[in-house]
């Protein structure tokens, strides 16, 4: 598709443009201050933090249109969902917003045990509460540091990047991978909390405040950064809810929601903890709320590991949840319960279900429809990078080339999240 | 599994729905909802899991939403999200269109759903009522290709342009992982 085919008729600019010059865009020596540039920032470009194409129409260093695409990493995982029996879509999962999986992973697990009526015991539940706000903290560290290298300051993603491998190091520690986590099952976790889990988490929760602490005293007040983000990209609220923005986009914007404290699962009311809300939306309250949405996870992590109930940690569901692999050898049962389990054989109800949990970029929702077969009828994600990088050709707008990336690097989207 | 002793009689269960919040929300969304658009409307209400969902036409859908949006009771200010979905065996109502609406004021959440038939996938833009459902309609154009009328820029937004299929209807099943007639043998040179 031709560059000037997609532009037609998305700016007054352009049209003014080339109304002046006879309905041609080729610019002459006398009209020289009209000449328009297409530049093509991606796909592929270490700005655009993944795999999207802007085709920027710009008028010197100002931007007046940028049309989005996107789909280059699009792997059909709602079509593959299809026909996966429901442990075999957790990895789907884990490889949607990659920076935060293990919320993806207990997003679908919720979802399948609120369509099966499984109930969890309380400690499965608080140890998903941990791990759900460690991912949520190591999403953040990633976003906010990049929005720093994206306006020049490297030291700050070294200081944290340094954090999020230690959390990476949790990960291991409870489920054995670091990136694609796969973590927990149907009814509840893969296995306990190890004493060495429980002591590197208590150990990071120690000395984590100190670097975060750092890391704002870098950023927060500082004259250069705020110069780059103050007023860059602002939405106000009304426009942002009519956009579909959640999570932090939405919350800089002056609204509330929080799919946590308004549809609370997983124990989440439970816990005491605030919403950060910002005031005009831009890049700088996307940031602020950022780092305050760590301090609010470090205060919710705090409150479920020390109140962390003891019990088993997982459901009672043969059915569902995998037995332990000793009783596969010497139990008959549990070696049928594994077998059916591996092989998908067993049926889910019938049923439609819709179940939707706070990711780090906002409301991650799973639309689930099942036809009483092993595998779901539909499967459709709610994924809010999708829904909301829409915006990003209308925020851009007025701006110059270089606030546009730090508009994209504050709105923290993710390539994956975005295709699926 | 649920537990046969445990099962409670019928008036118990009814007793227990009235008690319950999200019943009484769902009953009185669904009385503004009748009294707005009138009760023919809506056909095949039910509550899975507590959600309230109700099938209507596709002529009724642009008008019934945006009602709910400017609804100054109910402000069902945020659409959660839009999906096609495809029942090849159901006959002139193969495709459908799956709304989801949220209130964020009163926390009610709504499912709405249409179906209409495959050789006619004609459906009315929510575009100007939700900048959201922009890409959402792309989406349910590119997987399920259903046409909304009036949307701005109808193309397909994940799959390459010049596909001539829609890939997410039944019709074209994913390939056996365990088929045996394909050879490998150039596979990884």
């Amino acid at each position: 598709m031709a560059v000037n085919d997609a532009l037609a008729g998305t700016h007054k600019i352009v049209e003014e443009a080339r109304e002046q010059q006879g309905g041609q865009l080729v610019p002459t020596l006398n009209d020289f201050s009209q000449e328009l540039t297409t530049l093509n920032l991606g796909p592929t470009h270490p700005a655009t933090h993944g795999i999207f194409q802007n085709i920027l129409q710009m008028d010197g260093e100002r931007i007046i249109s940028g049309v989005p695409t996107i789909g280059y990493i699009h792997r059909a995982f709602e079509k593959i969902a299809e026909r996966r029996p429901f442990y075999q879509i957790t990895p789907l999962t884990d490889r949607m917003n990659y920076c935060s999986s293990p919320i993806n992973n207990m997003g679908w697990h919720l979802t399948v045990e609120k369509l099966l009526g499984i109930q969890v015991p309380k400690r499965a539940q608080y140890m998903r509460v941990i791990m759900m706000e460690l991912a949520r903290i190591a999403d953040h560290l990633i976003c906010n540091s990049i929005l720093g290298v994206d306006t020049g300051a490297f030291t700050g993603f070294l200081y944290v990047f340094q954090e999020r491998e230690k959390i990476y190091e949790i990960y291991e520690e409870v489920c054995g991978s670091r990136l694609t986590t796969n973590m927990g099952r149907v009814g509840g976790m893969e296995r306990d909390f190890t004493p060495v889990a429980i002591e590197k988490l208590r150990k990071w929760l120690k000395e984590f405040p100190t670097v975060m602490k750092e890391f704002e005293a870098m950023f927060n007040r500082n004259r250069i950064f705020m110069d780059r983000v103050v007023n860059v990209g602002p939405i106000t609220a009304e426009k942002a809810l009519n956009y579909g923005f959640t999570g932090p986009n939405l919350r800089a914007a002056g609204v509330d929601y929080d799919v946590r404290v308004m549809n609370p699962y997983s124990s989440y009311e439970d816990f005491e903890f605030d919403i950060p809300v910002g005031t005009n939306g831009d890049t700088y309250d996307r940031f602020i709320v950022r780092n305050e949405e760590i301090w609010q996870s470090l205060r919710i992590i705090n409150q479920a590991l020390d109140r962390l109930p003891e019990g088993p940690f997982h459901a009672d569901a043969p059915h569902y949840y995998l037995p332990p692999k000793q009783a596969v050898y010497k139990n008959m049962e549990a070696l049928i319960y594994h077998f059916k389990i591996i092989m998908g054989e067993i049926d889910a109800p019938v049923g439609e279900v819709y179940h939707s949990v706070e990711g780090g970029n906002g409301e991650l929702g799973f639309y689930l429809v099942s036809d009483g077969g092993r595998t779901p009828y539909r499967l459709h994600f709610r994924r809010p990078c999708f829904i909301y990088y829409q915006a990003y050709s209308e925020m851009v707008v007025g701006t110059s080339l270089s606030d546009a990336i730090v508009i994209l690097s504050s709105m923290n989207v993710i390539a994956g999240e975005l295709d699926a | 599994m649920a537990d046969p002793t445990k099962e409670e009689s019928t008036a118990a269960q009814a007793l227990a729905a009235e008690q319950d919040p999200t019943a009484q929300q769902n009953a009185q969304v669904l009385a503004l909802l009748h009294s707005l658009f009138g009760e023919a409307t809506f056909t095949d209400v039910h509550e899975p899991y507590g959600l309230l969902t109700v099938t209507t036409k596709r002529e009724h859908i642009h008008r019934i939403v945006e009602g709910l949006q400017q609804d100054e009771t109910l402000k069902f200010h945020f659409l959660t999200t839009m999906c096609g979905i495809n029942y090849p065996e159901n006959l002139n109502q193969e495709l459908g269109m799956i709304y989801h609406l949220h209130s964020l004021v009163h926390n009610i959440r709504v499912r709405i759903k249409i179906f209409f038939p495959l050789a006619d996938p004609v459906v009315p833009t929510l575009s100007d009522i939700y900048a959201a459902a922009n890409w959402m309609e792309r989406e349910a154009y590119d997987f399920y290709g259903i046409i909304f009328t009036g949307h701005p820029n109808l193309r397909r937004i994940l799959n390459v342009e010049d596909m001539d299929y829609y890939p997410m209807r039944k019709q074209y099943p994913l390939e056996d992982g365990t088929r045996e007639d394909k050879t490998d043998l150039f596979f990884g040179r």
